[in-house]
């Protein structure tokens, strides 16, 4: 399967395969937001604002998700130094740091009816701002240094860093007291989140995981043409 | 099957990834007093350097019936089960506040036992149900 993801696999990437995601996404999206918005219940005791949930949660997801390919793709970077790696990963960035920053603000905003504040700075949320942090960074090193070699070597250091966040995000709720409820979703135990809301949060995140796979394909197949672009001009 | 650069590199990322883990580790420990982001009763009541001039936050359950409104103020207590604290609090409080489910509370310690609260915040758990699911979880539970 990884071989599908080799400079000259993703090359003759049609926009055909493109368009057949997009059609894909659309359907699972409107699925998942009449599902989630008209036919799910509200909650017990948060109401309608639970909605938020829909888009609060599988954003978070893909942010942490991304980081840590991010992250596996910076070790494996230094190790083994295959060329299409980084780009894969600094591809990823851009849509995981948005995701990033759309979980911060969609949970601002449910912070507000719910524990009746936009912000507190408890452990999970400051690690979640964390993370943002360091997706700025990993972008913003792709984007200043113009040395490919330098680059990589910097946002490798960077996304390995940021790896060792993620599991202070993730445990943030049980290793501290926080004002952000623990994981209704864990492996170990069966969801705490009645199925009438989990099937509709589940297509949401499909849907979202959909999209973050157009924008990467989009700027994974931009980013390698641009690679052999500076190739060729250096051979030149 | 690796090569010796490769083994090198590999031995030298892990060892720095687990030092790098180890100091973060220690940092976080040694900062838990600032990483929690409320102590509850019991800690209130372990606790030895307690300031009563600082504002800190409690947080826990409001206790059953505990809840007694007049005009101007709210009082009730907060419990983790083990330990209570009073708290009496002058303003509006959350939606979801409400007698067995979680807040916190921010404000100053008047003594180990009696709290006086500027702001009142709602914590949920991590359930989520439509409410005739709670209502015939109720049912049977009684």
């Amino acid at each position: 399967m990884f071989k599908n993801f080799f400079p000259s696999k993703i090359l003759s990437l049609t926009n055909k395969t493109i368009n057949s995601l997009v059609i894909l996404l659309v359907v699972v999206v409107v699925i998942g937001l009449t599902y989630s918005l008209l036919i799910s219940p509200p909650d017990y005791i948060q109401g309608d604002s639970v909605r938020i949930m829909y888009v609060h949660v599988p954003s978070s997801f893909i942010a942490l998700g991304s980081f840590a390919f991010i992250g596996i793709a910076s070790i494996s970077n230094l190790i083994f130094k295959v060329k299409f790696i980084p780009l894969m990963a600094k591809s990823l960035a851009p849509v995981g740091g948005i995701f990033t920053l759309v979980s911060i603000v969609t949970g601002s905003l449910w912070g507000k009816p719910t524990w009746g504040i936009w912000w507190a700075w408890d452990a999970r949320l400051t690690s979640m701002v964390i993370l943002l942090c360091f997706y700025v960074a990993y972008i913003l090193t792709w984007k200043f240094i113009s040395s490919f070699e330098k680059a990589n070597k910097i946002s490798s250091i960077i996304g390995i860093v940021g790896l060792l966040n993620l599991p202070i995000i993730k445990y943030s709720v049980d290793w501290w007291s926080t004002l952000h409820q623990t994981s209704s979703i864990t492996l170990t135990s069966a969801p705490t989140i009645h199925y009438t809301m989990l099937v509709p949060l589940i297509i949401m995140l499909v849907g979202m995981v959909i999209y973050s796979m157009i924008i990467f394909l989009m700027k994974y197949k931009t980013e390698i043409m641009k690679f052999k672009l500076d190739k060729k001009k250096n051979n030149k | 099957m690796l090569s010796k650069k490769v083994k090198s590199r590999i031995f030298f990322l892990v060892l720095s990834l687990i030092s790098a883990a180890i100091v973060i580790f220690m940092v976080l420990r040694s900062l838990e007093e600032n990483v929690v982001y409320f102590f509850s009763p019991t800690e209130i009541y372990n606790k030895t350097n307690i300031s009563f001039n600082k504002k800190i936050r409690v947080g826990g359950l409001v206790k059953m019936n505990s809840i007694s409104k007049n005009e101007t103020s709210i009082n009730f207590i907060i419990t983790d089960l083990k330990k209570e604290i009073v708290v009496s609090y002058n303003g509006l409080v959350p939606n979801l506040f409400s007698e067995g489910k979680g807040v916190v509370a921010e404000g100053k310690l008047r003594d180990k036992k009696y709290f006086i609260a500027d702001k009142i915040l709602a914590k949920h758990d991590e359930n989520y149900m439509p409410p005739e699911v709670y209502k015939a979880l109720e049912i049977s539970n009684n």
